[in-house]
């Protein structure tokens, strides 16, 4: 059996009478390309905010690395390994695309106020080494050469790599991708398949995404797994989510099944 | 547009511009080691008496100071004055009779408590009280008044935006009103109440007195004779000197980054590794430290503290000099401390006095003081939201955006379809998955 890098309990949100995310099983083994898919409004996003601790949830555990992250401080979460990106591009936007990757680094750096007022040699140090990582980081996401330009000036489909370059510099186990491929033309979107791969075979780094581009989820996940109306609908790999019945409803309605059976 | 027409100026090369920059500092430092010889400066009824001098430079410290909260970190606090009362107080408490409280002097208080001791202080051995050295006393209040940052930070600092500045607020109105009660505790006497404390003693030379005689300075005194304002107003650039650096190394170092992410957007910021709280906890220390250290010499050359000196007006007049100056830029808040404290101090009477006598009128600028910082803010945000001196950042962002203008007249956003990241939503929840009962 692999070895499981998350999983999640029948994890429960709630908000006041709302059932967000309903008791919901899911775990992510070591090394896969995870997808979470389903229509809008169906629990996606308020499941990432329990991964990374913007959320507690209601009733159920949350296991990261083996340690349950329940109740956690987002930034502790984090730094155990746990990065994303935002459906709405949340970059600092009056700091370069440097700092910006630089920012992410907070927790793997030493230097404390003192050394940094006296500019100590290891301060020095540790400081040029970010930046190189920095410079490294943005080349492997395909923007080398921005290093400083200011977040908000750079291109929409840049400022969306950035934020896989400033996730990367957390050096998470776990990457999370929310709707990476929004508002990219399909030329973007094919070429995104392979960016994936390359993150998780280059940077050892496991990948879960909410995608709503079929042609973007079918190719890059290894399992997909469906919510609707905050609860799992359907598990498995890309062509056993494409013939599921409960999927094609969801996505479709009923009438239309029974128009296509 | 100006800013435009000096970048243009500016040297291209890397070698250039150092060059510039250094030869920059070096004509500033000159011009500071020779202020105080101007002869304009001598006349204390002219615009600009060593006095004002002095004050500019203790109030541009204390802008320094708020710059590190509001510029850097993006905190908005109204409550400043709290730290510059904890500075002026630890002073008035370590270098004063204040200490020695028997008979009449006890005052009002039941209790009677007497300390008496001496640290290389610039008052005679003779007096009573606790006299320790000005230099002392300048770290004890940066460390007083920072862990008053931290105190007052740990409960407020949850709050966000325009709820952080409520509360600071109220914490800048109560503290001065603590201290005014304080003049009876349970039968202690510790703050004097309305009274104040006085005289603090002056500000001594530390060990450099010790030194042999120096060629050039000659030999160093034992302390500053109070009219020396020259001396003085070496001393309070010294820290002003020390802050501009601390801050230039902090805000390029991981500090610096982190309180700028939090200024940019909160939420990624944490989720990006960064402690908010902790963070934040620094932002309000290290801006403390300034308010301490600034409140803790303004005690030695005023001479006397007195609570109705702390009041609200202070926190905003600090706040309208990082405004003015450009809120980000060591620079600009120097710039801005320096321009409010001259209008506050001299330039509004003296300005009433030549316009009197040249018109015939009798017109009290002063009198409109609050009225006219208030016009200048109003026009400042109409004309030139970005302060006097604006972060080279905000500059480069700006010049950027309107390249992209330029060249694009309908927008990224509009051309994709999308809004564009500026007009994005902020602030928890992210989403709410709402569409279903």
């Amino acid at each position: 059996m692999t070895e499981l890098l998350l999983d999640a309990r029948k994890v429960r949100v709630e908000f006041g009478g709302l059932v967000a995310v309903n008791d919901v099983d899911f775990n992510i083994p070591t090394g896969s390309i995870v997808a979470l898919i389903g229509p809008n409004g169906a629990g996606k996003t308020t499941f990432f905010n329990v991964l990374t601790g913007l959320y507690t949830p209601t009733r159920g555990g949350v296991h990261f690395d083996g340690v349950s992250i329940v109740g956690v401080a987002p930034h502790k979460i984090a730094a155990s390994g746990v990065a994303r990106t935002f459906q709405n591009i949340r970059l600092f936007g009056a700091m370069t695309a440097a700092e910006n990757v630089m920012v992410a680094m907070h927790p793997h750096l030493k230097s404390s106020v003192v050394s940094t007022i006296l500019r100590t040699p290891r301060q020095r140090h540790e400081e040029k080494e970010a930046r190189a990582t920095a410079t490294e980081l943005l080349k492997f996401v395909g923007i080398g050469g921005t290093e400083e330009e200011f977040a908000k000036n750079l291109p929409y489909g840049d400022q969306r790599r950035l934020e896989v370059a400033r996730a990367l510099a957390l050096r998470p186990k776990l990457l999370l991708l929310d709707e990476p491929t929004a508002g990219m033309n399909p030329q973007e979107s094919a070429t995104f398949t392979t960016f994936v791969h390359r993150v998780r075979d280059e940077k050892g780094v496991t990948v879960l995404l909410i995608e709503h581009d079929m042609k973007v989820v079918m190719g890059v996940s290894e399992r997909i797994t469906v919510l609707e109306y905050g609860a799992k609908i359907a598990e498995g790999t890309p062509a056993e989510i494409r013939s599921d019945q409960r999927v094609i409803e969801a996505y479709l309605g009923k009438s239309a099944t029974e128009e296509v059976a | 547009m100006f800013t435009d027409f000096i970048e243009k100026l500016q040297p291209k090369s890397v070698a250039g511009r150092r060059i510039l920059k250094i030869s920059g500092y070096v004509a500033l430092l000159i011009f500071i080691l020779q202020l105080p010889n101007f002869a304009f400066t001598k006349d204390t009824s002219g615009p600009l008496p060593l006095f004002t001098i002095v004050l500019c430079a203790v109030y541009a410290l204390f802008a320094l100071g708020l710059n590190i909260v509001v510029g850097f970190a993006g905190l908005l606090d109204l409550g400043y004055v709290a730290f510059f009362l904890f500075g002026a107080y630890t002073a008035a408490w370590l270098m004063s009779d204040f200490g020695y409280q028997i008979s009449e002097r006890a005052g009002a208080s039941r209790h009677q408590f007497s300390f008496d001791v001496h640290f290389m202080s610039a008052a005679a051995d003779t007096l009573k009280g606790v006299h320790l050295s000005f230099w002392l006393v300048v770290i004890i209040a940066a460390l007083v008044a920072a862990l008053a940052g931290i105190a007052i930070g740990a409960p407020t600092l949850r709050l966000k935006s325009d709820y952080l500045a409520l509360v600071t607020l109220g914490f800048g109105e109560i503290l001065p009103e603590v201290f005014r009660n304080f003049g009876d505790v349970g039968g202690f006497n510790l703050t004097n109440g309305t009274k104040g404390i006085g005289p603090v003693d002056r500000v001594d030379m530390g060990l450099l007195s010790r030194l042999p005689k120096l060629p050039l300075v000659g030999k160093i005194p034992a302390n500053i004779v109070s009219s020396d304002y020259k001396t003085k107003f070496y001393v309070i650039i010294v820290f002003c000197a020390l802050f501009v650096y601390s801050s230039l190394k902090l805000r390029d170092g991981r500090l610096g980054r982190a309180w700028m992410a939090i200024r940019e957007d909160e939420l990624a910021a944490s989720l990006m590794g960064v402690p908010l709280m902790r963070t934040k906890l620094w932002a309000y220390a290290v801006g403390a430290i300034a308010g301490g250290v600034g409140g803790a010499f303004y005690a030695t050359i005023v001479g006397t503290i007195n609570v109705d000196t702390f009041i609200f007006a202070f926190s905003i007049i600090i706040l309208c000099a990082v405004i003015l100056g450009g809120m980000g830029n060591v620079w600009g808040a120097i710039a801005g401390g320096v321009v409010i404290t001259w209008f506050d101090q001299t330039g509004l009477v003296w300005l009433s006095t030549k316009f009197n006598s040249a018109a015939g009128t009798n017109f009290d600028f002063k009198s409109y003081q609050f009225g006219l910082f208030g016009l200048v803010l109003v026009l400042m945000m109409l004309f030139r939201p970005q302060g006097l001196i604006p972060a080279t950042r905000s500059r480069q962002v700006k010049k950027a955006d309107k390249q992209v203008l330029e060249h694009d007249h309908l927008g990224y956003g509009l051309e994709i379809g999308i809004d564009p990241p500026d007009h994005r939503p902020r602030g928890l929840p992210d989403e709410f998955e709402t569409r279903r009962p």
